[in-house]
């Protein structure tokens, strides 16, 4: 990147080091390290099978990995290997400060509440009790993310799935986090779709200044998406740098094949 | 001819134990009301035992029932309010036959009241145990399955789900349209299930002075609202919690401040409300109260020469 001189770069919102994951004695991912700052989206790109869950998952919170560190800048421990905090801290930091939009909305909405409470729920969680003031963001919201406002009170199961991975967009982002995970966010939908659902999410990630991880297998959104892109094959990362630059420029023969077996028209 | 007296229930030649369970399994309970009672909403794991009945007609509140009867207790056992339904009976007969307690339907008089879907309308006293039948202890269950979740969720007092199922409710109906079991904040601490009792019930549990036991043996639970303890009903700051009201007064007793079952009378939509508390309505009788429907004798004659439909 194009340091300004005299510039002191932003502190890091979140940095990984050294971070490994055995399933038993099998290898999910081994010594993963980055940094990430405030606003920048980082792409996690490989095959099935790579380790690029793994370490989603372990960034997250949801997995503790074997060895390594995960430090968040969290708002009220400062820079703190998130594997340190207590548990109800942890969960704490998770409600408030970040977003997890999974592939399946299955996993990320609860299919019982309407459309509506599902976006309201994190406000709930974070102590909102005012329902005129919660109904009035979700509204707002739902707005955002270019659904039909009077479909509010519908059950996700009467969504298409296009839809449903809207409400699950905006119910991470209504709380005002500021690092959203994001696995195979586009995955599952068809292609009109999935360009229209890149194109709000690269909308409201540039509007709300977020920083993201996103895995993907699919070279186009990481395109679309990433600033940076991290190449994970067998657990490990064997480049990284800046999307453009390792998109149009492999150096690692994996990279090479991944980038030449993106299918043309 | 004289009517041989029955054995007590703990001499040797009674097929049962004492109040049915035996000493090691009362005694099990007996720590975890203890433990219960010290952390007031907070649901306790017990070893619940199986019952003479099924579950679902009450096992949890016979256990506990069971567990702290003595024989000098005076029993009552309502179901719905009403002590004449047929649950209600055969339990007080259960526990009249192994326990050999004295059993009322006067809720005053009792020394241990179990109940199911209601709590009585007069105020209990000190003194006085309330034990209440809960089919799901669990007042999350129904927005979270994993009970790994649900667990974790009581320990680290995140309880802002909860509040979806109010908002559904609100978003759905214009208001919080759930009548029982409607979820409550105890010491501002645990989010507990108050069993499935009317919400018009709920603010009796605030301050009370009697002991609060519930069981759910099915679910193996057993929480506790000790004497003199805070029990908010959750709501919004825009939807304040509200009971049910009635425009109609009770058609028996005429009172206006009781629960009322509607109860309908014919085919032509005829009803009539009659308070769920049978012996509250059988005291304000007593006592000579007469609501707009009440006086009427029954004309048997009349009855049984009506022609089978």
């Amino acid at each position: 990147m194009n340091a300004i001189p005299g510039r002191i770069a932003p502190a890091p919102l979140l940095s990984v080091e050294g971070l490994t994951k055995w399933y038993g004695h099998v290898l999910g991912c081994r010594d993963v390290a980055f940094d990430l700052r405030p606003g920048e989206v980082l792409g996690i790109v490989g095959e099935s099978g790579s380790g690029k869950t793994t370490l989603l998952n372990c960034i997250s919170g949801k997995l503790t990995p074997t060895s390594g560190e995960v430090r968040f800048d969290t708002r009220r421990f400062g820079l703190t290997d998130i594997y340190r905090l207590s548990e109800p801290d942890r969960r704490r930091m998770q409600r408030e400060e970040w977003g997890f939009v999974h592939q399946n909305p299955r996993d990320g909405l609860r299919m019982r509440v309407s459309g509506g409470a599902n976006v309201a729920e994190p406000l709930m969680n974070l102590g909102a009790r005012h329902y005129g003031k919660m109904r009035q963001s979700t509204i707002d919201w739902l707005d955002r993310v270019e659904l039909d406002t009077r479909r509010i009170d519908d059950k996700p199961r009467n969504f298409s799935g296009g839809m449903q991975q809207r409400i699950q967009v905006a119910r991470n982002l209504i709380h005002g986090p500021r690092l959203v995970f994001m696995d195979e966010p586009t995955g599952g939908l068809d292609v009109s779709v999935q360009a229209r659902l890149l194109d709000l999410l690269r909308e409201l990630v540039r509007d709300l200044g977020l920083a993201v991880i996103i895995v993907t297998h699919d070279m186009a959104v990481a395109r679309l998406m990433a600033d940076r892109l991290m190449v994970m094959k067998g657990g490990e990362v064997v480049e990284t740098g800046l999307t453009d630059q390792v998109l149009d420029d492999p150096q690692h023969p994996y990279t090479q094949l991944l980038v030449s077996s993106v299918l043309q028209i | 001819m004289s009517t041989p007296v029955p054995a007590r229930a703990n001499a040797p030649e009674r097929y049962y134990n004492y109040a049915y369970l035996d000493e090691q399994t009362k005694r099990m309970i007996r720590r975890s009301i203890l433990k219960a009672l010290a952390i007031p909403g907070y649901q306790v794991p017990f070893g619940s035992r199986e019952m003479p009945v099924p579950y679902g007609w009450g096992t949890g509140g016979i256990q506990l029932t069971a567990a702290i009867i003595g024989p000098d207790d005076v029993y009552k056992c309502i179901d719905q309010g009403a002590d004449d339904t047929t649950n209600a009976v055969s339990i007080r007969r259960f526990f009249a036959n192994v326990a050999d307690v004295a059993t009322t339907e006067d809720t005053g008089e009792a020394t241990i009241i179990q109940t199911r879907h209601r709590i009585p309308e007069k105020p209990l006293k000190a003194g006085q145990v309330l034990i209440y039948q809960v089919p799901q202890p669990e007042p999350l269950r129904g927005l979270e399955a994993r009970e790994t979740e649900t667990r974790a969720m009581h320990a680290y007092e995140e309880y802002g789900l909860q509040y979806v199922s109010l908002y559904e409710n609100i978003s759905a109906y214009g208001r919080i349209a759930a009548t029982a079991g409607y979820p409550v904040m105890v010491e501002e601490r645990y989010l507990m299930s108050p069993s499935p009792i009317p919400k018009f019930d709920n603010p009796k549990m605030a301050q009370n002075e009697a002991v609060m036991l519930f069981g759910a043996g099915r679910e193996k639970r057993i929480y506790a609202v000790p004497p003199f303890t805070r029990v908010r009903s959750l709501d919004f700051e825009d939807y304040p919690f509200e009971t049910q009201t009635w425009e109609e007064t009770c058609a028996l007793c005429g009172a206006k401040d009781s629960y009322l079952d509607e109860v309908i009378l014919d085919d032509a939509g005829d009803k009539m409300f009659v308070c769920s508390d049978s012996h509250h309505c059988a005291e304000r009788r007593a006592a000579g109260h007469v609501g707009p429907m009440a006086g009427h004798t029954l004309d048997q004659d009349a009855a049984l020469q009506e022609p089978a439909q």
